[in-house]
């Protein structure tokens, strides 16, 4: 099967799990975006026929929000959180180590697919402050010294 | 039909009237940038901004979307309102320093410099979106629309290069109220430039004098809106009988 096809197949099947409504084009493309790691062009094209919406449309939405990705992201998203708790406690350092670590600048992904650094604003874990959330685990008391060990454990 | 004080001037509209219309009709200016009659409101460059009293409320609305609603009093000269429409202005001006549009536009609302630190790079759009909209609701292809967010937001194609909707009919061009968006036809080509991303299409020669007259994208949507032949339509406006 080629790739196209292979697209339209993943699309056609989310798209039956939202019986191919408009309305629901948000959730759709949280679900691609589930499926890819982030949205590949020729899905968006495939939701934007399918459901008829224009593909500007679909871009607009994909664009405005920041949970969506056009680039390829990593196996592993890492977040630090840069909220006032965390940026007292010296946030921006561990920012800046992560991205001496891995080679990449705050948005991007390493070049190994490996991770994708974010900073965030606040994760709501004041009290655990430095804190970096890497896949949805939280990690508390981050130091400087503690980040090149806590990248070592993933894969 | 409703009765309304604006200006402390009583006048009636029509119901579902908006403001600004019925302040026009009355020769009454109010400045905007992002209006126009073929495209529905969208309250965009908040140069039309006006106190609305109704009851004992008091607010500061958009005129060219607000409805006039019986009994309430607009004025579209309040201290406050000058205020908002200076700021406004004084934003723009920084936004696009090159624009000549804007700069008109500031003068007559008394504005000559702005404290904020202009804008570099040379791009005149001012994100009221008449652009997106005429494409959507005048001719009915969606090709353009606002992407991105916050300081990112901009006018431009999908994935910037996807034109596949775009007919060429330049609409865009001719509704843009700054000047943003550019358009060239040159041997054959029509070369439409938005902010940050450029396309182009070719034209259609007449097929009696050989100028070119219309985008070919243009002629065949025509052709497939209106059942007209694509061949009736390839006759230049000049050469039509």
């Amino acid at each position: 099967m080629s790739e196209l096809s292979a697209v339209k197949e993943t699309i056609s099947s989310i798209l039956d799990r939202y019986d191919r409504d408009k309305s629901n084009l948000i959730a759709i493309l949280q679900d691609v975006q589930a499926e890819y790691n982030y949205l590949p062009r020729e899905a968006i094209a495939e939701v934007s026929q399918a459901l008829d919406i224009p593909l500007s449309q679909v871009f607009s939405v994909a664009t405005f929000f920041r949970a969506f990705s056009l680039k390829p992201r990593g196996r592993h998203s890492v977040h630090v959180c840069l909220g006032t708790a965390c940026h007292v406690r010296g946030a921006a350092s561990i920012l800046q180590q992560m991205e001496k670590e891995m080679n990449v600048c705050c948005g991007d992904t390493t070049e190994d697919k490996k991770f994708t650094l974010e900073g965030v604003n606040c994760v709501g874990a004041c009290a655990l402050g430095p804190v970096v959330v890497v896949d949805g685990e939280y990690i508390g008391h981050v130091s400087v010294n503690k980040v090149k060990p806590l990248l070592e454990n993933y894969d | 039909m409703v009765t309304f004080k604006i200006d402390g001037k009583e006048i009636k509209a029509k119901e579902g009237q908006t403001v600004l219309d019925a302040a026009t009709e009355n020769n009454i200016e109010i400045p905007t940038l992002c209006v126009n009659e073929s495209v529905l409101p969208y309250g965009a460059c908040r140069l039309c901004m006006v106190d609305v009293t109704k009851g004992k409320r008091k607010r500061t609305v958009t005129s060219c979307a607000y409805e006039v609603a019986e009994g309430i009093e607009v004025d579209t000269k309040s201290e406050k309102v000058i205020k908002i429409r200076r700021m406004v202005i004084e934003l723009l001006l920084a936004r696009c320093p090159e624009s000549e549009e804007i700069r008109q536009m500031a003068e007559k609302l008394g504005v000559t410099t702005t404290r904020f630190k202009p804008d570099e790079d040379g791009d005149a759009c001012i994100l009221c979106a008449l652009c997106t909209r005429a494409c959507r609701e005048v001719v009915g292809k969606s090709a353009i629309s606002l992407i991105n967010r916050g300081t990112e937001r901009e006018a431009a194609l999908p994935f910037y290069d996807e034109a596949d909707d775009c007919i060429a009919c330049g609409s865009c061009v001719y509704i843009c109220p700054t000047g943003a968006i550019k358009m060239e036809d040159k041997a054959g080509t029509r070369t439409i430039s938005w902010p940050n991303c450029s396309q182009e299409f070719k034209l259609k020669a007449c097929s009696a004098c050989g100028f070119y007259f219309a985008p070919e994208k243009q002629l065949e949507f025509m052709a497939a809106e209106s059942g007209v032949e694509l061949e009736k339509l390839e006759i230049c406006m000049s050469c039509r009988p």
